[in-house]
């Protein structure tokens, strides 16, 4: 009988740069100052690392293809290093790959690092569309970007459930304006002001109904996790973080090619969660979850995703986004951070920035955006489109 | 006896007035006569629009039993890959096609229908499709640019159901240089119009058409409809009093609503014969470019069975007006337009690949699954049923002639585009199955929720650099 990961690995150290466009730092700059920031948080030295998971997705506009690209720029001396890629679930798939072979018993620590360098492209947005799902899609499928691709769900969640445009942007409005909160209030976000609910819903129209403020950034960033075997991890600290769950999903072509999903929920994250809660034991996530970091690559992802994940019911997020349920102050605090939204989105990172927050929250390390004890938090991240996708979720506590 | 078994047309959407193009480089040319003209999508292209002529023509019919497909143009997009094969390919016919491309002169789709009918009588095939399509661009500010329509007629010639036998034909040729474009010109050159109107239509079509009349033995009075193009209203009007026929036997031109469509307008006028003809009427076609080809055919009782059809009239009807005459020159390239470095991206078409996968890409045949029946897009080998999963039960499903609903859709302003917002959308298909798929010929205003769609064959992208005109299947909303 498969045991799961519950209490098997600890997290003991993380690192986190600075996310923005930085047109100073290539990514093997970021990579060394996340390295350097990892290891002094865990009070450990390179010679103590065995083993290392990178993470990087769009590597022909960055470092390139394998796992020497992370080898080479930190010195590791000969180790056994897996380079990742699994679209916008990089990062955490990263760490996904550092949690088992902890857990395994095959290494005592082991390094995730994720990493992405996205403004050397010369333009916004993430370089791609279809072309990232292979040479038949790029013959046939449509000319998409993330932003519609992510607009479609939107357009459906409102004729589903019977939102005008206007209410429908209204309540994604506030999804955006509560992360940009936060965001300010952190000096690593990219994006770092508050933004009305006013402005929000008079930005420009990216991808419709979604405007420029339902749209995370695009930036440049890295971030890094060490872990260790839970019975190891109080020898390098008093409050080492611990897995409680992880779970990926991904999706079977049901949504795309069989008539039955209903274009407003993402399947991948409902199933994922649902294994999750039942992974860390956890019966009521509306009320035992303290807090989580979603994938609001875009605002609607992030609504939809609170009733996949079960902090709302099926059709009714607007009711807990107008209550302030996910605002810092709330019930629920969701994007404590400022999410992607404030973040941006340096793909191969983002699952490890997001795990970055949920620990420093949990350690009481959070200053200004300090949740009241929290006990469960959640990371989340959706790769691909609405449709076709990987979620991985992790659930973390102390 | 061997005749046209079925008929089609298509006109792109988009209409220009003239004077619209003339407010904005009028200061080139001479004001023009009043009047509109047909313009292809930006999508849209010669290949594409002959598809869609096509679809009209073979709606209700056995496609699978078309034995051949002749092409006539004067603007078919490769010079080196035949062009009536990738018309072949997207409308899924039989792989024992014979097929043929009929180029180099307003005369070649009187010429694709005249090696058919030879085709049909002869025995050698039993039903061969006849598409003839034109997009031709003119310099902007001269007369071209308003003369010169975007549209495309289809016929079905056979020897079984004939709606209208065909009869006869007489020809001439000479090397007549109204007008020549060299290999690798965008542009035309023309002669003086003075020149082209009275040493060219005023004699080269009467002179057929008389000899078609002396072959057969027949008088001007023996028509219901006489059709021919003319690019001079007045000279028009002047050769059907030349050749004793009365104003109301003459097939209008719809040089003032369509344009002049080249290879393809006699044939559209035809089309346009056709769906006002009775049992018994003798229709007289003749074509025009470097001789003339004049024809004619008798409508039988079977003409009352033609189906719906969209024909010219529906086309004429469903339009939009294009008020920018820069959105004009966008849509033909005539403008270098500013895409972004995101626009600039693109790898080569891998020729390989789209061989393997012709059906899906240009036939849009997906799969069914033989088990429990699900449609499936694009072809799967493991059934996407969950309940289901069969492996390699499969059969071919084409997707292209099923009509739809809007599922889903965006206008989406960050993808590159010569028209931004790129629509695009879920499709869930009438019989089951569902995909994504751009959207074309609507605006973001105009889609909801549940739109009832159709397909249509279009032109994906040019890449220039690699001398590549690659196409796919989008969705529309459905036509009336």
């Amino acid at each position: 009988m498969a045991e799961g990961i519950k209490n098997k690995v600890a997290i003991i150290g993380m690192g986190c740069t600075k996310f923005g466009e930085l047109w100073d730092k290539g990514a093997q700059d970021l990579m060394v100052d996340a390295f350097k920031e990892v290891i002094e948080d865990a009070g450990i030295e390179k010679k103590d690392i065995q083993a290392a998971w990178f993470g990087t997705h769009f590597e022909e506009h960055s470092v390139g293809k394998g796992a020497t690209p992370l080898a080479t720029t930190l010195k590791l001396p000969f180790l056994p290093v897996t380079r990742v890629e699994n679209f916008c679930a990089t990062g955490s798939e990263a760490l996904r790959g550092a949690c088992y072979a902890v857990a395994a018993g095959a290494y005592d620590i082991a390094l995730a690092l994720g990493v992405e360098k996205l403004k050397d492209t010369g333009y916004g947005g993430l370089p791609g569309g279809a072309s990232i799902m292979g040479t038949t899609a790029r013959l046939i499928a449509p000319n998409m970007t993330a932003p519609g691709s992510f607009a479609m769900m939107a357009t459906r969640y409102f004729a589903q459930y019977g939102l005008s445009p206007e209410e429908g942007k209204n309540m994604l409005a506030k999804v955006s304006s509560k992360s940009h909160h936060n965001g300010a209030l952190n000096p690593k976000a990219h994006l770092r002001r508050e933004v009305s609910v006013e402005q929000i819903l008079n930005a420009p129209i990216i991808a419709w109904p979604l405007g420029l403020f339902d749209c995370c950034g695009v930036s440049d960033g890295s971030a890094a996790a060490i872990v260790t075997r839970a019975d190891m991890a109080k020898k390098f600290r008093t409050d080492p973080v611990y897995v409680k769950a992880l779970q990926i999903a991904v999706s079977s072509g049901e949504e795309l090619m069989y008539n039955t999903w209903d274009g407003s929920h993402v399947e991948t994250t409902t199933r994922a969660a649902a294994k999750a809660y039942e992974e860390a034991a956890i019966k009521n996530p509306r009320e035992e979850v303290s807090m989580a970091e979603v994938h609001d690559c875009f605002s609607i992802t992030e609504a939809v995703t609170m009733e996949d994940m079960q902090f709302s019911p099926r059709g009714r997020v607007k009711e807990d986004i107008d209550a302030g349920r996910f605002n810092l102050d709330g019930e629920q605090p969701i994007q404590t951070d400022g999410g992607l939204k404030c973040f941006g989105h340096p793909i191969g990172a983002s699952g490890l920035r997001m795990m970055y927050e949920m620990y420093k929250q949990l350690q009481g390390k959070a200053g200004e955006r300090q949740v009241k004890n929290p006990k469960f938090g959640v990371t989340h991240n959706l790769g691909g489109f609405p449709a076709q996708n990987v979620i991985s979720m992790f659930i973390v506590g102390l | 006896m061997a005749g046209i078994t079925s008929y089609g047309a298509y006109i792109p959407r988009y209409r220009i007035d003239h004077n619209t193009i003339f407010s904005a480089v009028g200061f080139l040319g001479t004001f023009p006569s009043p009047g509109e003209k047909a313009v292809a999508n930006w999508d849209e292209d010669t290949l594409s629009v002959a598809v869609a002529a096509a679809i009209d023509c073979l709606n209700g019919m056995e496609r699978e039993k078309v034995d051949g497909l002749y092409f006539g143009t004067t603007t078919q997009p490769y010079m080196l890959r035949q062009n009536s094969a990738i018309i072949a390919a997207a409308l899924d016919l039989q792989s024992n096609v014979r097929t043929a491309d009929f180029v180099g002169s307003a005369k070649s789709g009187t010429g694709a229908l005249l090696a058919a009918f030879d085709a049909v009588k002869g025995g050698d095939a039993s039903n061969v499709l006849v598409c003839t399509s034109d997009c031709r661009a003119g310099k902007p500010g001269g007369s071209q640019e308003h003369l010169y329509g975007d549209g495309a007629a289809a016929l079905l010639l056979g020897n079984d159901g004939v709606i209208a036998t065909l009869e006869g034909s007489y020809s001439v040729s000479y090397d007549f240089p109204d007008r020549w474009k060299s290999s690798g010109e965008k542009f035309e050159h023309a002669w003086e119009d003075r020149f082209i109107r009275d040493s060219g239509f005023s004699r080269i079509i009467p002179e057929a058409i008389s000899g078609l009349l002396n072959k057969y033995n027949l008088t001007i009075q023996d028509f219901a409809k006489v059709a021919y193009p003319c690019l001079y209203p007045r000279e028009h009007a002047g050769i059907a009093k030349r050749l004793g026929a009365d104003p109301s036997q003459i097939q209008e031109s719809m040089l003032a609503t369509v344009g002049d469509t080249g290879s393809a307008s006699p044939l559209m006028m035809l089309v346009a014969a056709l769906e006002d003809a009775k049992p018994g009427d003798k229709i007289l076609v003749a074509s025009f470019g470097n001789g003339s080809d004049a024809l004619f055919c008798q409508v039988t009782d079977g003409i009352a069975k033609v189906g719906h059809r969209h024909g010219i009239k529906n086309n004429l009807a469903y339009k939009k007006e294009l008020t920018s005459y820069e959105r004009y020159l966008a849509f033909r390239n005539l403008a270098p337009m500013e895409m972004g470095m995101r626009g600039e991206e693109g790898a080569a078409t891998p020729m390989s690949t789209l061989f393997r996968e012709r059906k899906m890409v240009l036939a849009l045949c997906g799969s069914k699954c033989k088990r429990c029946g699900t449609p499936q897009y694009p072809p799967q080998r493991v059934c996407v049923n969950p309940d289901c999963g069969a492996i390699d039960e499969m059969e071919e499903y084409r997707f292209s002639d099923k009509k739809g609903t809007l599922f889903t859709y965006t206008g989406d302003n960050l993808a590159a585009s010569i028209d931004p917002p790129a629509m695009y959308g879920f499709i869930d298909f009438e019989g089951g199955g569902r995909s994504w798929f751009d959207l074309t010929d609507c605006d973001l205003d105009s889609v909801k929720v549940g739109l009832p769609v159709e397909m249509s064959f279009r032109r994906r992208y040019v890449d220039e650099v690699r001398g590549v005109h690659g196409y796919s299947w989008k969705a529309t909303p459905a036509r009336p």
